[in-house]
């Protein structure tokens, strides 16, 4: 389970002064779930989903995570979250097998249980062939599955994905989409960043649209299909925008063409 | 602070450094194996280039004399240097190393030192050029050899005794122990070595796990378990400290394997073979005594420079944290080379004395009680005050990293 109150990260920049990369963002995400946060670069996706894995810490408001708090109980928070981003690397000078050993004992484990775990995962994920060898040497489909088996290898109750495709071919891509929803059928806490509208059509149980920090929209798929009246997930994005940035928020800049989900830059 | 969990990161950060072929041959490779194979080349070369000269007798042109045939006789009679008549321009000759030497006989030589008048026997050098010098040494020592014994044989005649001329002789003779020597001679070099190691050695994995993670993408995995940051800096300063230990011991035997191929190359080359060196050292004849060092004082300064070491882990992993990437946290921690090599080099100069105020300076302080240490001195008042500043700077600078490692802005500066 994830709950988020109204949870705000200022941060101040010499030249741009203040800024709210998460703006009052509240939000509920239950077991076998996946939550879609989807938004623009610069949206505040990447901010709200560090302080769910406790990396930033909120400035103001909170949330729970797997029964914990971030703010009062970080290292709880983590050990029961996996945590998987385009800018989570590999330790190249490290094997698959030494990266899932080196992981499991952070979170406690015993080495006996981790080579169950470790050869478990690696027949689940076909990494037999390159687990004792070196992170560096692998193509970018084994260190998906290297980077997968790491985070699965405390068996967190939590999972939280910001943009693990970016950057991917399609069939590495395919891996990651075809983890998470396996993660769901789990039953476990899935939240999902992105800003590629495909990905949210299928994955998502219930989307969340941020811009400028704040969560501008919510629901499940058909649910913002009929708010908004449109069937493409990229006119429901742009309609939720330019209506809200118009209309309610005068705070919220409108959105550049290029910033336009899908338009990876 | 959780202990398994430093050990964890410890042991990953070693297992990682010690795959990483550049940090193996930037900290162990390098300082163990070239400096002896450089010291070596060097004394095996320059040994047999002074033994080749040594063998072959200069080449001296005799100018002038020929109203002294007995002075040019005498000359030509000693097989150390080989007399040759003068022919050309001589200056020139010697320039270009055709000869090595000249020797000026005034004229009238023989019968001035039959009158007991003064005369000026010249010679003629290239100075700076080995085998030039050696001619020169050689014809000082003859023509000194030929003055005593126009004295002597003037003494005779007049039927006085050799101390008429020569009432006394002065003689120097040091009582210091070798160890002292040695800590005088070189006893600054040795700990200015171990500080400069003990940083140089720290740079490169302070820098490859700080910025080069960042830069690489490992540090926000690392940050996403349940590790705490606390736990994190610990393992992190524990491997830069080890690299740091690691390269200043492994420098350490070099350098004392260097000192031993070095010192009976040099003592071969110069004395006739090191048992020579050790006679005289062992009876304590002659002037020379060959130094050495107190290895008791050298176990000091090792514990001297040890929290110094913890120092310079912790400021290194604080200031590459900062920057964004591997480059970035080179351009930051290069200038600080300088800023442990003054201190140290003031260290080592003659004359910069210890006292209390100067026991407060980090890096000098260590570089001017070692200086002592390796003397046999133990000046336990301003040991405890430099041990105990050096402790508490680390102490500051580990708590500034650990700080650090908590600061948000730093640890996503991107």
């Amino acid at each position: 389970m994830i709950e988020a109150r109204h949870l705000t990260k200022l941060f101040h920049d010499k030249k741009r002064g203040e800024i709210r990369a998460a703006d009052d963002i509240s939000f509920r995400v239950a077991p076998g779930q996946i939550y879609g946060l989807l938004g623009a670069n610069g949206a505040g996706k990447t901010t709200t989903l560090r302080l769910l894995a406790t990396l930033l810490q909120p400035t103001s408001g909170g949330a729970t995570v797997a029964g914990f708090d971030v703010a009062a109980e970080p290292q709880k928070v983590r050990a029961n979250v996996g945590f998987l981003a385009a800018s989570t690397a590999l330790y190249g000078r490290l094997t698959a097998r030494e990266t899932m050993a080196y992981f499991g004992r952070l979170n406690g484990i015993p080495d006996a249980e981790i080579a169950v775990r470790t050869a478990r995962l690696a027949r689940e994920l076909d990494m037999h062939e390159f687990l004792d060898r070196r992170c560096d040497k692998f193509s970018t489909g084994m260190k998906q599955k290297t980077s997968i088996a790491r985070m699965l290898i405390h068996d967190p109750a939590v999972m939280i994905f910001d943009e693990p495709t970016l950057g991917l071919d399609i069939m590495a891509a395919r891996t990651i989409v075809k983890f998470v929803r396996e993660c769901r059928d789990r039953g476990k806490t899935v939240i999902y960043s992105t800003h590629i509208m495909s990905e949210v059509e299928k994955l998502c149980d219930v989307i969340g649209i941020i811009h400028a920090g704040r969560l501008l929209a919510e629901g499940p798929l058909a649910d913002l299909r009929a708010q908004y009246g449109e069937n493409d997930m990229e006119d429901i994005f742009v309609k939720a925008i330019t209506a809200l940035a118009a209309s309610a928020a005068p705070g919220i800049p409108p959105v550049p063409p290029a910033a336009l989900p899908g338009a990876r830059s | 602070m959780s202990w398994p969990n430093i050990a964890t990161i410890y042991g990953k950060e070693l297992r990682d450094m010690l795959r990483d072929r550049r940090t193996l041959l930037s900290m162990i490779v390098i300082p163990t194996l070239l400096m002896p194979a450089i010291t070596t080349v060097i004394g095996v070369v320059s040994y047999r280039i002074v033994r080749q000269a040594r063998a072959t007798t200069p080449v001296v042109m005799l100018v002038g004399g020929d109203d002294s045939p007995r002075a040019r006789a005498a000359l030509a009679a000693n097989d150390k240097v080989k007399i040759v008549p003068v022919a050309g321009d001589w200056r020139q000759q010697i320039s270009d190393k055709k000869v090595r030497a000249a020797v000026e006989i005034p004229p009238g030589f023989d019968a001035a030192l039959e009158r007991a008048e003064f005369a000026t026997v010249k010679i003629y050098n290239y100075e700076g050029e080995m085998r030039s010098g050696f001619a020169v040494t050689e014809l000082r020592r003859f023509l000194g050899e030929y003055r005593d014994k126009v004295i002597a044989a003037r003494l005779e005649a007049r039927g006085l005794p050799a101390g008429f001329v020569k009432p006394f002789e002065v003689r120097t003779e040091n009582v210091a122990p070798p160890e002292k020597v040695g800590g005088n001679v070189i006893g600054g070099i040795i700990p200015y070595m171990f500080l400069l190691l003990s940083f140089t050695g720290a740079m490169y994995p302070a820098m490859d796990l700080t910025a080069g993670e960042k830069e690489r993408g490992t540090m926000e995995t690392i940050l996403c378990s349940p590790v705490s940051r606390l736990d994190l800096v610990l393992g992190k300063f524990c491997m830069v400290l080890t690299a740091s230990l690691g390269t200043v011991v492994c420098s350490l035997l070099s350098m004392g394997l260097t000192f031993v191929i070095g010192g009976a190359l040099f003592a071969r080359a110069t004395d006739g073979g090191p048992g020579a060196i050790a006679r005289r050292a062992a009876t304590g004849a002659g002037t020379t005594v060959l130094p050495s060092i107190d290895p008791l004082g050298m176990l000091g300064v090792v514990g001297m420079v040890l929290p110094m070491a913890v120092f310079f882990a912790a400021i290194l992993l604080t200031i590459s944290l900062f920057a964004k990437s591997f480059k970035e946290a080179q351009s930051y921690v290069s200038p600080l080379i300088i800023l442990i090599i003054l201190p140290a080099v003031v260290g080592m100069l003659p004359g910069v004395e210890l006292n209390a105020r100067l026991a407060l300076v980090p890096i000098l302080n260590v570089s001017l009680v070692s200086k002592e240490l390796v003397s046999g001195v133990w000046p336990w008042d301003y040991l405890a005050l430099i041990f105990g500043s050096t402790c508490v700077y680390a102490a500051a600078a580990l708590f500034l990293a650990v700080r650090m490692f908590n600061r948000e802005d730093v640890i996503f500066r991107t």
